[in-house]
């Protein structure tokens, strides 16, 4: 069994709003060496099959087509043995 | 004519879609997302609602609908389709037009009537309008900041595809007015063929001078008069 964490957020130079606010409560909060803030999501998926090379590129095949908008977001994954 | 509403799982406008087509005297009826047959109808009217709670993100989940391969051949072949509000975000998704839905620049739900002027009465969806017009219109979304990237922009300015604008109540197009953060205060477009429209405002609200607007039927009404043709 393979487990992927497909981690999705949206790119560079597209304003995260819901970042800023964070950015601003922890600088309120005291943490003033905090820089910007990217809020994104995380998605785990567990996955049946052996052949690590096919369900690489099955994991990025869906983060393309579903997982991510690839109009705004980017994503990056890690597949590893469970 | 004949309006076709799709109905997924989460759709809430359906209803309110069906009244304003109804009311303007034209044959309407609900089409269940696992259809596939979209023959007999002149326009299909994607309504607004949460299509799969807007889970991931909206709209993603519903372009995987049994029914959305059907929609777009009916649209190659040149048929009417209008998405509202969370129908507009599914033909995003489903690439039927271009760009993408971010999440109000505020990070909040809004549900107002806005002001949206309209820059290109040359579609089927704005013949009953006058160029530069101001159509009051609610709307009622917490995704409708529109996003495409400057060259996609670019196109779509040079080809009249940017219909709608938020405006103010005289027509002047400014920022304070812009209610979600949407680029170029985009409320409405179409594809490069202007048979696709996609608009976050809900036209079907806007039906009569009793409930604040009767702006909306205009939209109706031209899609009416160019299915008529």
């Amino acid at each position: 069994m393979y487990k992927a964490k497909v981690y999705v957020t949206l790119k560079e130079g597209i304003l995260d709003p819901q970042g800023a606010i964070i950015g601003k409560a922890l600088d309120s909060l005291g943490y003033k060496n905090v820089g910007n803030v990217r809020v994104g999501k995380f998605i785990q998926l567990e996955l049946e099959g052996t052949d690590k090379s096919k369900l690489n590129k099955q994991v990025d095949e869906m983060s393309h087509r579903l997982l991510s908008n690839p109009v705004i977001e980017s994503y990056t994954f890690e597949l590893g043995e469970e | 004519m004949r309006f076709g509403i799709v109905v997924f799982p989460g759709s809430n406008c359906e209803q309110d879609c069906y009244y304003a087509a109804h009311l303007i005297g034209e044959q309407v009826s609900y089409i269940w997302h696992h259809e596939t047959n979209l023959n007999g109808y002149d326009c299909i009217i994607l309504p607004g609602g949460f299509s799969y709670g807007d889970y991931l993100r909206t709209g993603a989940v519903a372009k995987f609908s049994p029914v959305m391969d059907a929609l777009v051949t009916f649209a190659e072949k040149g048929g009417l389709v209008i998405g509202i509000c969370n129908g507009f975000q599914i033909l995003l998704e489903s690439g039927l037009l271009p760009g993408a839905m971010l999440r109000n620049k505020g990070l909040k739900f809004i549900c107002k009537y806005v002001n949206v002027k309209v820059e290109n009465t040359s579609t089927p969806f704005t013949t009953k309008t006058l160029r530069g017009e101001v159509l009051r219109i609610p709307i009622a979304h917490n995704e409708g900041n529109y996003y495409a990237e400057a060259g996609v922009l670019e196109d779509m300015n040079k080809n009249g595809q940017i219909i709608l604008r938020y405006c103010d109540p005289h027509g002047d197009v400014t920022e304070e007015w812009n209610p979600n953060g949407s680029i170029e205060n985009i409320a409405g477009i179409t594809n490069k063929e202007g048979n696709v429209l996609g608009l976050m405002p809900h036209p079907e609200r806007a039906m009569e001078e009793i409930l604040g607007s009767e702006d909306g039927r205009k939209i109706f009404e031209s899609i009416v008069s160019a299915t008529s043709k």
